[in-house]
């Protein structure tokens, strides 16, 4: 069974001409201790997924499982159990800690209210023992310190340990690494798949950028969201080597390579239009034929495409495209197509 | 025991040097704490002067009437020692009531939303465009105010909409924030979320409303005693503005210490109040601490 389950997942906000669907019949599946990565451009239902699943945000249709069971269907001890067993680490690190808060406070208040320690002293070694996990060493020196003492990076790990006094089984990372400087984003990365390994904690990775999607689901799975809708998934090999869906294609075409000869052999996928259409005016038909290289006029925009499983893995929403193979970095002799340029740019130096 | 109470004075030590960090704010604690000390423990030591005593009426300050003297002859140091009491109850009366109410009220509309929301906004709004000193007179004149708590209740009782409106603003954009939403997901429970989370974050907006309520109520106070709509119960600053007043004070220079000499003390509170809460906002805002 599934830790987590999305069934035709819908949800939109405001009313009459101002109504945007910001998520539109998503669903997907992640397995416990398994990693999935949800990738696409701001705005379009990333964040929104995440808090659905996070249980932050009600669904306007569809159910989100957890463990097999409806949350909108769990009896009051049922969502406890799911509310302690998901947790979420926010995008900003500067919005998500309480400014008027010490880390000790902010640690030590939710181990005491769920019984996780006995005690003030019992809390108090327990939130040391958590700073410790997420490499805020040495502890003490953090407790009495308030947000706007720490660094950006130092925040965040702050809010995973809040997050880690629950025993979460489940973790929503939205944008969890993308507001911290490039330089600790690799050790705050490595910190997080610590817990995946050593807490057996699932992710639910919310990403814009691809190469971090890379790095951390290498072994998981990717799935890309266009305009509230999943266009593209599967295990994060093949649709980092082999995308399908076009959308997939140009975003991995539009990562940067830090390697120059590499940058120069890399196909570009040249879109029809360089703008997002308006999610209060979305265009017919598959919401992506407006900026498709390969639109079939007649077909593309008229019926939603459906997200159909391809042999390779995965699932692609684009019957025109879903069987061909393309090559995004053209071959030289004796080279490897891909390599892991891509991914050092992210590794720590020495 | 032992050990809490030295945990409270160890407490409190850290917030006076936490307060001390603004020397300017600091100062006005200080003057606050002068003047209550003043008023409540230095009516034991000054005893009202009551008797009268044609032979000195409007003196100068000298060393034996260090204000000077009244229309009556009577001291009028004595009357300031013994005037600040009822000033000083009123206006704590009246500053922690509509705080009060602003702040639960506020919070919990912007916080609940919906129908609760627009049932107190639309209260507020009446209560908000009713002109506030025409209301006080009418009151005034219904009800007897002879006991000042009452007195501190209704200027209460009226001074909190334009408080509440906006606590209710800072509470919606507060329950928005990322670390209210992580609260949320930690399952801490509404009242911690409200009291931990929204409350501290609107605190040294609180705090120095509530010293511009204490404010007002002040005025509201001395203004209702000048139309003599309170009773001229004992002695305090307002009553005493009022008879300087009556005696024709603006008009004669032999009177000026009378008069000068409520309205210093009252203006004094009133700065050393305001003042106060700079150094309260470092108490409730740790961004504002640079001495750390």
């Amino acid at each position: 069974m599934a830790l987590i389950e999305l069934q035709n997942v819908s949800r939109a906000f405001g009313k009459g001409d101002e109504r945007v669907v910001a998520v539109d019949t998503v669903s997907f599946t992640i397995e416990e201790g398994d990693v999935l990565c949800l990738v696409g451009e701001s705005g379009c239902g990333k964040s929104t997924t995440g808090k659905m699943v996070a249980g932050l945000l009600e669904p306007t249709a569809g159910q989100v499982l957890f463990d097999g069971q409806d949350i909108a269907k769990m009896d009051k001890q049922a969502f406890q159990r799911y509310r302690h067993a998901v947790q979420i680490i926010h995008q900003d690190p500067y919005a998500s800690l309480n400014p008027t808060q010490t880390v000790r406070q902010m640690i030590t208040r939710p181990l005491l209210r769920h019984k996780k320690a006995k005690g003030r002293e019992g809390a108090e070694a327990h939130a040391v023992e958590l700073l410790e996990i997420v490499d805020l060493t040495p502890a003490e020196d953090f407790m009495n310190k308030y947000p706007h003492q720490l660094s950006g990076g130092q925040r965040q790990r702050v809010s995973v340990a809040r997050a880690l006094t629950v025993e979460p089984r489940f973790i929503v990372a939205d944008e969890a690494v993308s507001m911290v400087d490039v330089s600790i984003r690799v050790s705050l990365l490595n910190m997080l798949s610590r817990l995946k390994e050593e807490f057996d904690v699932t992710f639910l990775f919310i990403t814009h950028d691809l190469a971090l999607a890379k790095y951390f689901a290498w072994q998981g799975r990717i799935s890309v969201m266009y305009l509230g809708r999943i266009v593209e998934d599967g295990p994060t090999q093949r649709v980092v080597m082999d995308p399908r869906h076009p959308y997939t294609q140009a975003l991995l075409a539009a990562v940067p390579e830090a390697d120059p000869e590499l940058a120069r052999r890399k196909r570009r996928i040249e879109l029809r239009s360089a703008d997002i259409p308006s999610l209060l005016d979305l265009p017919p038909g598959c919401t992506f034929n407006p900026r498709c290289p390969y639109v079939v006029t007649g077909e593309c925009d008229v019926e939603v495409p459906p997200l159909d499983p391809i042999p390779e893995g995965g699932r692609v929403a684009c019957p025109v495209r879903s069987s061909i193979s393309i090559q995004l970095v053209e071959e030289t002799p004796g080279g490897s197509v891909h390599t892991d340029a891509d991914i050092s740019q992210y590794q720590p130096d020495g | 025991m032992g050990s809490v109470f030295l945990g409270a004075v160890q407490s409190m030590g850290a917030t006076l040097r936490i307060m001390s960090y603004n020397k300017v704010g600091f100062t006005g604690f200080i003057a606050v704490m002068l003047i209550l000390f003043m008023s409540f423990i230095g009516p034991f030591f000054v005893p009202l002067d009551t008797e009268t005593k044609v032979d000195q009426i409007y003196q100068t300050p000298s060393a034996e009437h260090w204000m000077g003297t009244d229309h009556q002859g009577r001291d009028i140091f004595s009357q300031i020692v013994n005037g600040g009491k009822d000033v000083i109850i009123v206006a704590v009366v009246a500053g922690a009531l509509s705080t009060f109410i602003a702040v639960t009220f506020g919070t919990l509309a912007g916080f609940a939303g919906g129908r609760i929301d627009a049932f107190v906004v639309s209260v507020t709004d009446i209560v908000l465009t009713i002109p506030q000193l025409p209301l006080l007179l009418v009151l005034a004149a219904l009800i007897k105010l002879n006991n000042i708590v009452y007195l501190g209740i209704i200027l209460g009782a009226l001074g909190w909409p334009a408080l509440l409106r906006a606590v209710r603003s800072q509470a919606l954009s507060l329950k928005q924030r990322d670390f209210v939403e992580a609260a949320r997901a930690l399952d801490l429970g509404t009242t911690h979320i409200i009291f931990r989370e929204i409350v501290p974050n609107m605190m040294t907006y609180i705090i120095i409303s509530f010293a511009l309520a204490m404010t007002g109520a002040i005025y509201a106070q001395v203004a209702l005693v000048l139309f003599g709509l309170v009773p001229f119960s004992g002695s305090n600053w307002g009553v005493m503005l009022s008879l300087a007043w009556v005696r024709g004070a603006i008009y004669f220079k032999d009177s000026i210490w009378y008069i000068m000499m409520p309205v210093a003390a009252i203006v004094i509170l009133q700065l050393s109040v305001v003042t106060m809460t700079r150094s309260l906002e470092l108490v409730f805002n740790p961004r504002l601490r640079s001495g750390e």
